[in-house]
């Protein structure tokens, strides 16, 4: 497969061989520079960054270590390579070849889909955009920006694909991924999750290991499609985003391993003993996972849903890693799905492809549940006696049908008073957030040092040592 | 039942000439002078169209209508002194006794509905001919009508019924077969004659229908004289109708036979192809201009004959849009193109504008109104593809304006262009010309339309609203893919029923409500179980079981 064959634009696409395809997005380039400048990380602009870019799809060597100004990084353009004589995974054409071009009656489905997706890239770029001011290390802060930059290369990713399969209206909808901004009272991003700000640390680690990883199932869905070149676009992004939930991983359990280290260390148990270490405590850690846990739910969409089953249905989407599964037709067999209707829990048979959007939630929480185990065994490891648990997936939704009722932690259903009195003690409080930031309100960037809150990594990037000047920041 | 989504085996030819017809004799009795037309009925019951229904009791099918649709032309162009047109019938008793309920019982839904729309647009050019051609026409009912008999009848200017005890007038439709007269007789009842409508109401139940005095006392005809005296009536009203028309002669023009190519993938006009895709459901259907220099005055044309592009062109493209109604049912959208150069049709508008008093020049513009008409009616998703090869000019823009969306390359060569004749001399069934019809939002736009001189590029035709979507050369292809793959996908249904609520917006005409109303109800009731189920009364006509009906409304 072709390495990086183009100075403008990097590309496996031959991008250099359609000449109108090149220079409309060459058109674009400046947008998105001007976009980055203004919503891109504040404050590092002109510093150098050791970011790794993607230069090949080759699994070994994929990617280049170096170190870059942001404004300067070469976003590219990569698609995983062919898969020859690939057919359609799932739905009414399984079996048939798979779709180069975009079938007129899935147009519209299919940049509604494209544009969703894209929406989210940007738009976690411009919730994270003030982190980089009270980073707990170079590292971390290092990490940071690598997940910025990437996730700006998945915004290139699906607007290639708009503009080179999606006409005029599929440019325009690339000029209002720009246009949008998160939290933005008039033109908000699409999706009520990523219009919230991330303001803190704790958030952004929860963020990068929930939140990413909601991404990481569509994306798995997505590759899934009928529609070949969003089915390798969305393969190669797959890649990168393994870093992100690496970063999310990695940084709730550092945050877990240095409370429950010094718990263990000062013989301390209460929160407010732990706070008075200058420590996270783990009420409050599990606080910021319920939270962050339902609000990615919610992400998936409705439990029951024909978008789900007609997108099945036509091969657009499919299930995480379909080959994994019997039937990929799906007409046959229904999913029993557990709800509160009048009060009482009742299991209904709903037909398997009105129910994707569960069955993809089951992995995701499957996957989450293999992160947190991890979390609970640094804890153990330490002697300390808590626990951190998923909440039920009924607990704080505000999507799908069990949305509109209060339920407990475990997913009993409860009143609405009920819900509010122990509000405090299931999601984090206005108290909890100003003391999380007290935490990080000043930045580190000697690299020699790393924030009291947290534990140093296990290793620093690619051979390099954990003390690397990971940024030349000068302060 | 019937494979729906099949054309019949044999497919439907349209064209048809007086020494070929089985069904009607058309006349010019000397005692008129060769001024009145004499159209006389005289269905062969063993000569329907298919087999397995006798044409009973002048009763009808598609055959014996496209011959009256062939005779109504021919009598405009090839019979330029008629003044009047005179119906009769040659059966004793009877006049006509609408379309045969046999045939309608054993066709497909979509034949049915082709067959109404068919015989409507018949039955409303019979209508302009008293309108706009001079040509005024009288119902001489020497026996029944009743159903599509009495509707052919209410279609005439006047109707006179023999007052003989037995023959009347009657719509027996409701009470007798569960469905609505669907040729445009309830409309007409109130919309037309203004009869009353309670007793419109009383009528329309009434099986064995009404009878002389009542008959003229309900205004449902004109004049029931007794039987002596009933051929001396008809003659004093048609040289009434004579005396008072206003039209201008011309030299005859003989429409001779159309020379048509057909293959499994279209037909090949001179001036028009159709090109099928039935995998995509599509249908590319090109209309060129003339390649040749044509008549530039009355007696130019006049000498050019059937030849002149003006004829020809719309006569074809006529043929085509029936052919494909009735014998491609799965093509669902048509890709509307023209071709050549449109200075040629700009040339042929000066002489249609210029020469709209002369006789001959009148009647093809109102030739290529219906052919347009025809096109506004056809049930299929019309889209308009203007690009370099294209020649949407005056006449032929008429053709984008009448289409659901207009796709214009967006490349410098490519235009489209105005004449006098897109400034009325078309209008839609609605009354209004395309333009009028697309701008009653902003009426300004019409002349602004109007007023401009020379080819309107892209960009101008984009801001004057003449065009949906102008995508540029890098997106044209796939835009055009795109947009018809899509549309394909839709329900044929629902896009039948969509684009006829949008094609016609603004004022209500008889012509509006006919195809909008009357046609729309009797083809959901043709779809119902009271009609057409086991036990519907459209299924049970002439068996010996009564119908039963699922009493509910809404
Ligand atoms: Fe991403
Ligand atoms: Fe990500």
């Amino acid at each position: 497969m072709s390495q990086v064959n183009d100075d403008k634009i990097p590309n496996n696409v031959h991008l250099a061989d359609d000449k109108r395809l090149q220079r409309a997005l060459e058109a674009w380039q400046p947008n998105y520079i001007n976009w980055w400048k203004e919503m891109g990380p504040v404050g590092f602009q002109d510093d150098q960054v050791f970011l790794r870019t993607a230069i090949s799809v080759e699994s070994d060597g994929w990617a280049n270590f170096d170190y870059v100004k942001m404004p300067d990084y070469r976003w590219g353009i990569f698609l995983a390579d062919p898969v020859k004589d690939r057919t359609i995974a799932c739905g009414d054409d399984f079996g048939k070849p798979v779709w180069q071009q975009v079938p007129g009656e899935h147009r519209n489905t299919l940049r509604r889909l494209i544009v969703t997706q894209g929406d989210t890239e940007p738009a976690s770029v411009e919730q994270q955009r003030l982190l980089g001011q009270t980073c707990p290390s170079v590292y971390d802060l290092r990490n940071l920006f690598q997940v910025n930059v990437e996730e700006g290369r998945h915004l290139w990713a699906m607007v290639y694909l708009l503009h080179s399969h999606f006409g005029r209206d599929g440019r325009e909808e690339a000029e209002s991924l720009l246009e949008r901004r998160s939290g933005d009272a008039d033109k908000p991003r699409l999706l009520g999750a990523f219009n919230e700000p991330c303001s803190d640390w704790l958030s952004f680690f929860m963020f990068t290991f929930f939140t990413d990883r909601d991404g990481k199932y569509q994306l798995l869905a997505l590759a899934e499609s009928a529609f070949d070149p969003l089915s390798r676009t969305t393969r190669f992004m797959l890649t990168e985003e393994a870093h992100h939930m690496f970063v999310g991983e990695t940084g709730v359990l550092r945050v877990v391993e240095r409370t429950a280290s010094q718990m263990a260390a000062h013989k301390v148990e209460s929160p407010d003993q732990v706070r008075a270490l200058g420590l996270i405590d783990l009420p409050t850690m599990q606080r910021y996972l319920n939270l962050w846990f339902s609000l990615s739910l919610d992400l998936f969409g409705g439990e029951v849903s024909s978008n789900a089953a007609s997108y099945f249905a036509s091969g657009i989407k499919g299930r995480a890693k379909e080959a994994s599964h019997e039937d990929h037709i799906a007409l046959s067999s229904s999913y029993a799905m557990q709800r509160f209707q009048d009060g009482r829990l009742t299991t209904d048979e709903v037909p398997l492809r009105n129910a994707m959007n569960e069955v993809l939630r089951d992995e995701y929480v499957e996957d989450c549940q293999r992160g947190v185990d991890k979390w609970n065994r640094a804890i153990a490891a330490h002697g300390v006696a808590f626990e951190l648990t998923l909440p039920s997936r009924r607990f704080h939704r505000h999507v799908g049908i069990h949305s509109g009722m209060s339920f407990d932690r475990a997913g009993n259903l409860i009143t609405s008073e009920e819900f509010a009195a122990s509000r405090s003690d299931w999601l984090p409080t206005e108290a909890d957030k100003t003391y999380v930031k007290s935490l990080m309100t000043k930045p580190v960037y000697d690299p020699k040092q790393m924030a009291n809150w947290i534990a140093p990594p296990k290793q620093g990037i690619k051979g390099r040592p954990i003390e690397f000047e990971y940024v030349r920041h000068e302060v | 039942m019937a494979d729906h989504n099949h054309a019949p085996t044999e497919p439907v030819r349209f064209e048809t000439s007086p020494e070929r017809y089985k069904h009607w004799e058309l006349s010019l009795p000397e005692e008129y002078g060769g001024a009145v037309a004499r159209l006389v009925m005289n269905v062969k019951e063993d000569q329907g169209m298919r087999p397995g229904y006798p044409l009973k009791l002048n009763s009808y099918d598609l055959g014996v209508d496209l011959e009256l649709a062939d005779a109504l032309q021919r009598i405009r162009f090839e019979h330029p002194d008629v003044k009047a047109l005179v119906f009769a019938s040659e059966k004793d008793r009877i006049f006509c006794s609408g379309a045969n309920i046999y045939m309608l019982g054993s066709s497909t839904h979509g034949f049915k509905v082709n067959f109404c729309k068919f015989t409507n647009e018949t039955r409303l050019y019979l209508e302009e001919m008293s309108a706009f051609s001079g040509i005024s026409s009288l119902a001489a009912l020497n026996g029944t009508a009743s159903g599509g008999g009495y509707e052919l009848a209410i279609a005439c200017d006047e109707i006179v019924l023999q007052d003989d005890g037995g023959s009347a007038v009657s719509l027996p439709e409701c009470p007798l077969l569960g469905v609505l007269p669907g040729t445009g007789g309830l409309t007409r009842l109130v919309d037309k004659r203004m009869i009353r409508r309670d007793l419109a109401d009383a009528f329309s139940t009434l099986a064995e229908g009404v009878r002389g005095k009542r008959a003229v006392e309900w205004a449902l005809v004109d004049e029931a004289p007794s039987k002596p005296k009933f051929h001396e009536c008809v003659k004093r009203r048609a040289e009434a109708m004579v005396a008072r028309s206003t039209r201008k002669s011309f030299a005859p023009m003989k429409f001779g036979p159309l020379s048509v190519t057909r293959t499994e993938n279209g037909a090949e006009y001179k001036y028009v192809s159709v090109e099928l895709d039935l995998a995509a459901r599509t249908a590319k259907l090109t209309v060129r201009t003339p390649r040749e220099p044509e008549p530039s005055t009355p007696a130019e044309l006049a000498s050019a004959g059937d030849a002149a592009w003006c004829v020809r062109a719309f006569r074809e493209l006529d043929d085509a849009l029936l052919d494909l109604r009735f014998n491609h049912p799965l093509i669902g959208t048509l890709a509307l193109h023209t071709e050549g150069d449109p200075q040629a049709v700009l040339a042929v508008d000066a002489m249609l504008a210029a020469h709209s008093d002369d006789g001959l020049v009148h009647e093809v513009r109102l030739l290529i109104k219906r052919v347009l008409k025809r096109l506004d009616m056809t049930a299929k998703s019309l889209f308009a593809v203007i690009d370099g090869d294209s020649a949407f000019a005056g006449t032929l823009l008429e053709i984008a304006l009448a289409a659901d969306r207009t796709y214009m390359k967006d490349e410098a060569g490519v235009s489209v262009q105005v004449s006098a004749m897109n400034g009325g001399a078309y209008p839609m069934p609605n009354g209004l010309s395309r333009l009028q019809s697309r701008f009653l939002r902003e009426p300004e736009r019409v002349g602004r339309t109007l007023g401009h001189v020379g080819p309107i590029d892209t960009p101008a035709a984009n801001k004057l609203g003449l065009v949906t979507f102008a995508p540029d050369d890098i997106d044209w292809d796939d835009e055009i893919r795109v947009a018809f793959e899509e549309r394909a996908s839709l329900s044929p249904d629902a896009m039948t029923g969509m684009e006829a609520n949008l094609r016609f917006g603004g004022p209500e005409t008889m012509e509006t409500k006919i195809f909008g109303r009357l046609t729309a109800w009797q083809n959901w009731i043709f779809q119902r179980p009271n009609a057409v189920g086991e036990r519907g009364a459209l299924t049970l006509y002439g068996k010996p079981e009564r119908a039963e009906f699922d009493w509910r409304r809404t």
